[in-house]
């Protein structure tokens, strides 16, 4: 497992420099200086300014002096808000985002896995089709339609809970959960449901019944774990799905969490800010495809072997 | 068994190929029928919209301004006075042009690479598939958004980006379809009779591999429909005065207050297009007894 | 009276395309202390009939239309799921076909082992564990105690059936029902299981259900036998009564069908057609690992007009052979001279000229016809590369194909899926014979097929063999098969040949004890001799 874990590892490296390399000089090459919104700035003025981004330096060594100072967990200074760096950004956003995403997750595989389960333990009946046609309808009702959607009707029309914000005033974090998490409360339903019904089809599970377990114990000992290892290894895409749906929910909703900086941050051309979160998010979304890998495989006790033995 | 004797093939009864029994399992799918009529007619509306669409794209009336639907304007009037119907045709040529050709781009792509890895097999299949391994591995939804900031929004890179994120998946369906088949029985018997590889590729490969292409393809297509969306909704996709769903969705929900038509009639077009591909997207996967892939 | 006393059991399958009756209207009895084997081929209803009566059948589709079913004077049939739970896997346990998918793959064995005793008795962990050591060695597990705590993957399919049977017997049942238990296995491990199996019940003094769809697996076990046709039992009493004294003629034809004599040697001394010197065919493991060596240094000789058989178990390496021979695996080294030519190294038009001589039919008429074409493509698309047939006359080449087969003249625009698995080897034999080789390599041809069918099909390859004045290698784990086919016979052993002979001189005097281990292994080795 160890080297399984190892062997993962190295191969997220090149991965991630990938990302870096790319990140960079699509920034640098993009049309248009950092500055040129800034008119007339005294050349004194922007070289200096220049000097403190390094834009003084060749490209290649502006590159390695980037690869350096992400060496040290240092994203860089913003261009727009001088005095502010990336960091400090990601650490304002960054808690937000996080809490935003561990609820919508909670939403999709609590209610996503239970639905799925229960659709397939019934398949093609009511028991199956009510659960599959919620699942469906998340699926086709995306969060930047959902989202307006049910603040148009539980913010505005019925008034039960607050439209904005988070963390102000109760209950404002209810509705972005369960618009961010839902289309994947949805995929996950339906995951659950093919995993569990292509489990409960094998041979073993007639061993169980053929035990004379009752049903719930041959479900849950023997059905389930076979049935939710797709769904684990859906967690990885699902958590880079979840970032990218964070950008529209906390702009519908208006959360100060990192989506929103870096939707801001795109509008604003604030490269460095660009750069930075680019690279931490993708970052984390290749360590969080690494560690839904890993789970997967540990829950197989074949691939467990496989990879304890040599 | 009947007695007769024939001598012409034309004489024996006719046999009923795969392809006749999944229409005749499809066709027992009402949802997936639905789904196909559904999606058939929009895109006959869409190719027709210029010369069917009640008002021109770019008419406007200030003086009416937002109206809710009535029979001059069916379904009502954005701010600007235009039709909303007229817009969300408009719209939904071209939110279903981004979805057919970055589908068609990912499939191009994906075909072949996988194709080509699969079949020849080796070292060069390893290299093929690390390498996209390493690129499922990107983070590319915000690499779009990235592309889109740093090129400005052009629709053309737009097609291409989203194409060539999708075409992964594609490009892995492709490559164990043809695996799987490269060990079958028949296709040793095709080299065993001394068959060209073009012909066991063209003859006993690619039929054989058609049915998962269809039923992926017709799931890919509403997955692009929503990257495009969610891009337009962000202001990173589509730009005006080209309108998208995706925009028009954007435009309704900051004005849904007071004006909810103009978010919901737009998002019912998305949804109901984004329901039919789905939905006969399933029922071609049940007709043609696709079953996922292990990859 | 009888441990288990089954009265007119009827068991229909409900669908959309109508009512299926499965089971119509058997009756049987096991007694304690013996086996009862029913028999029959595949759809006949055996399984569904023992299936329904402990509620594993799921209803609906299935439903019950009558009977009854006495265990121990109570009827199964009248019990509610609960009551059929109590008993299932406490009075009356199962084991399967494939014990390969029948354990759960998440679960160590000694946890599965352990389930049905903690939840059927009130007993103690540490007692369970006990009990489950000592039965997994009375199964004969090597060192049970680290083994305790494995995977079912880590066990080869011999061991983990045991691991079932253990699992099956740790309430000590009074009634034990064996669905093919040995059908998945290589033929010495299914001469260990069956005496296991037998063993056991004479030492428990328990009552047996064995289901099979061969009469030779149980020739030396069951003491009773039914025999059951489309769901129907059309004979049934004790063994003895069976193999010598069958009435019905499908029990009679299911007794032919087990080849029981040795073909004659050819007569005079051909000429070699086929050469094989030094072959081997190794597989790449990746870096750093030994290669599979499937086939290593094998050499030997087919003569015109010969049938050789080649015999070996799962991972033997013979169908390796075969292929290597026709050039769909590449050769490691060594040379195949066909009639004087080492066809190892041909490439392009001078391969194609020599596949048209050798053909090969294949084990599973499921996989090895294009599911996309019909009939007459499938038969058409030699004719037509090869020049045999033009455009024109390709209609008549295809028809007299079928013809030679035995295939009906009208099903010629069909689909494979639309035929039987004997019709499909039948189309399957067209296409290799389409080319007129002089050369076939039969890979387990029959080994997919349901006995009566099997029997079909092997006459009639012996029959267009002598018409088309073929040699045939015929690749094959079933001894008796093979026996009854081939001129001579190689056995293979891991890669490598251990001995050969006529079937003669191997059935009387084997030389090596790994072919007295295979003969010895033959299910119904009473019956043959």
């Amino acid at each position: 497992m160890w080297r399984f874990i190892g062997i993962r590892l190295l191969q997220a490296i090149p991965v991630i420099l990938v990302v870096i390399t790319v990140t960079f000089f699509l920034v640098r090459v993009a049309p248009g200086g950092p500055f040129s919104a800034e008119k007339a700035v005294l050349p004194e003025v922007k070289a200096a300014l220049e000097a403190q981004y390094r834009l003084d330096l060749p490209l290649f060594q502006q590159y390695v002096a980037y690869l350096g100072d992400l060496a040290q967990g240092e994203f860089g200074p913003s261009f727009k808000y001088p005095g502010r760096s990336v960091n400090e950004l990601i650490g304002a956003g960054l808690p937000v985002t996080a809490e935003l995403g561990l609820y919508a997750l909670l939403v999709a595989v609590v209610i996503g896995g239970i639905a799925g389960v229960i659709a397939a333990l019934k398949p093609n009946t009511a028991q199956d089709y009510i659960p599959m046609t919620a699942a469906m309808i998340g699926i086709c009702m995306p969060s930047f339609l959902l989202g307006p959607l049910l603040v148009l009707v539980f913010g505005i029309y019925l008034d039960w809970l607050p439209v904005s914000g988070w963390g102000d005033i109760p209950g404002d974090k209810i509705l972005p959960a369960i618009t961010l998490g839902s289309a994947y409360a949805a995929y996950i339903a339906r995951l659950s449901r093919a995993g569990m019904l292509e489990v409960m089809s094998q041979d073993y599970i007639r061993t169980a019944r053929a035990k004379g377990l009752p049903e719930w114990q041959v479900v849950v000992k023997h059905g389930l774990r076979g049935g939710l290892i797709p769904v684990v290894a859906f967690l990885g895409p699902a958590f880079a799905g979840l970032l990218a749906g964070s950008f529209v929910v906390e702009t519908i909703f208006q959360i100060p969490g990192l989506g929103r900086f870096y939707v801001q941050a795109a509008f604003n051309r604030d490269y460095t800010m660009i750069l930075g979160t680019t690279v931490f998010l993708s970052t984390l979304i290749v360590l969080f495809n690494l560690l839904s890998d890993i789970l997967a495989a540990w829950m197989n006790p074949r691939l467990r072997a496989q990879f304890g033995e040599n | 068994m009947t007695t007769e004797i024939i001598t012409d093939i034309a004489e024996a009864e006719q046999g009923s190929s795969l392809w006749h029994d999944a229409w005749l399992r499809l066709r027992k799918n009402r949802l997936a029928l639905a789904g196909g009529i559904i999606l058939v007619a929009f895109s006959i509306i869409a190719l027709l919209t210029p010369w069917i669409a009640p008002y021109a794209y770019d008419a406007q009336n200030l003086d009416l301004g937002a109206t809710p639907p009535s029979a001059q304007h069916w379904l009502g009037t954005d701010i600007f006075g235009r039709d909303l119907l007229t817009q969300i045709m408009y719209g939904g040529r071209v939110s279903l042009a981004v979805g057919l050709i970055a589908t068609s781009v990912a499939l191009l792509i994906g075909v072949t690479w996988g194709a080509v890895a699969g079949y020849v097999g080796g070292k060069v299949d390893a290299v093929m598939m690390r390498l996209v391994d390493i690129m499922y591995a990107l983070p590319f939804m915000i690499f779009i958004v990235l592309l889109m900031v740093v090129f400005g929004r052009n629709i053309l890179l737009l097609f291409l980006a989203i194409g060539a994120v999708e075409w992964l998946t594609m490009a892995r369906i492709m490559r164990s379809q043809v695996q799987q088949l490269r060990q079958q029985e028949f296709v040793e018997a095709a080299i065993s009779l001394g068959l060209p590889p073009g012909t066991i590729i063209r003859r006993h490969l690619i039929p054989n591999a058609l049915g998962p292409i269809i039923v992926y393809t017709t799931l890919t297509i509403p997955s692009v429909m929503l990257l495009e969306a969610f891009l337009s909704f962000l202001g990173l996709g589509i730009q005006p005065p080209q309108t998208s769903w995706g925009l028009l969705i954007s435009y309704g929900a900051e004005t849904m207050e007071e004006f909810p038509w103009l978010l919901i009639f737009p998002g019912l077009a998305l949804t109901i297009t984004l329901f039919s591909l789905n939905f006969l997207g399933d029922g071609l996967r049940d007709a043609l007894d696709v079953r996922r892939s292990k990859d | 009276m009888s441990l288990l006393e089954v009265n007119d059991l009827a068991v229909s399958f409900v669908t959309r395309m109508g009512t299926n009756r499965a089971v119509d209207g058997i009756s049987f009895s096991v007694d304690i202390g013996k086996i009862t084997a029913i028999i029959g081929e595949s759809g006949s209803g055996k399984s569904v009939a023992c299936y329904s009566m402990l509620g594993l059948v799921p209803m609906p589709p299935g439903r019950i239309d009558g009977g009854s079913a006495l265990f121990e004077g109570q009827d199964l049939l009248q019990m509610s799921e609960d009551q059929l739970r109590e008993i299932r896997g406490r009075d009356i346990a199962m084991i399967f076909q494939d014990p390969m998918t029948c354990l759960n793959p998440f679960m160590t064995i000694g946890k599965q082992l352990m389930e049905p005793l903690l939840y059927h008795k009130d007993v103690s962990k540490q007692d369970a564990r006990a009990r489950a050591l000592e039965l997994l060695e009375e199964v004969g597990i090597r060192d049970p105690e680290t083994t305790f705590d494995n995977y079912p993957h880590q066990f080869s399919g011999g061991m983990r059936q045991r691991v079932m049977i253990a699992m099956a017997l740790i309430n000590e049942p009074k009634l034990l029902i064996a669905d093919e238990p040995t059908t998945a296995l290589d033929v010495t491990i299914q001469a260990q299981i069956l005496k296991l199996i037998a063993d056991l019940q004479k030492n428990r003094d328990i009552g047996v259900i064995f289901i099979s769809h061969d009469l030779a697996v149980v020739a030396d076990i069951a003491d009773q036998i039914v025999v059951m046709q489309q769901g129907k039992i059309v004979e049934g009493g004790d063994s003895e009564h069976i193999f010598h004294h069958a009435e019905h003629p499908y029990t009679k034809k299911l007794l032919a069908a087990i080849p029981a004599d040795s073909k004659a040697p050819m007569p005079g001394e051909p000429e070699t057609l086929i050469a094989v010197r030094n072959l081997c065919t190794w597989f790449e493991q990746g870096k750093g690992k030994e290669p599979v060596k499937a086939v290593n240094d094998v050499s030997f000789d087919i003569k015109r007009g010969e049938v050789l058989g080649l015999v070996g178990e799962s991972g033997s390496g013979k169908s390796t052979i075969g292929r290597s021979i026709l050039r769909l695996v590449p050769v490691t080294s060594g040379a195949v001279d066909f009639d004087g030519t080492d066809v190892t190294g041909l490439e392009g038009g001078e391969l194609k000229r020599f596949r048209r001589r050798m053909q090969m039919i294949f084990q599973d008429p499921f996989a090895s016809l294009n599911p996309r074409m019909t009939v007459f493509d499938t038969l058409a698309e030699p004719l037509l590369l090869h020049g045999i047939e033009n455009r024109k006359s390709v209609a008549s080449g295809v028809l007299k194909l079928m013809d030679d087969v035995g295939l009906a003249r009208n099903f010629v625009r069909k689909y494979p899926h639309e035929f039987s698995g004997g019709q499909r080897q039948r189309i399957a034999i067209g296409r290799a014979l389409a080319t007129r080789p002089e050369f076939i390599v039969a890979d387990e041809p029959v080994s997919a097929l349901d006995v009566t069918i099997q029997a079909q099909i092997l006459d009639l390859m012996q029959e267009l063999g002598k018409e088309y004045g073929l040699t045939m290698l015929f690749v094959s784990h079933d001894l008796a098969v093979v026996r009854h086919l081939a001129d001579r016979i190689l056995v293979l052993y891991k890669g490598e040949i251990v001995e050969q002979g006529t079937g003669e001189e191997l059935f009387e005097r084997p030389q090596q004890d790994y072919t007295r281990q295979l003969l010895s292994s033959i299910p119904g080795r009473a019956l043959l001799e």
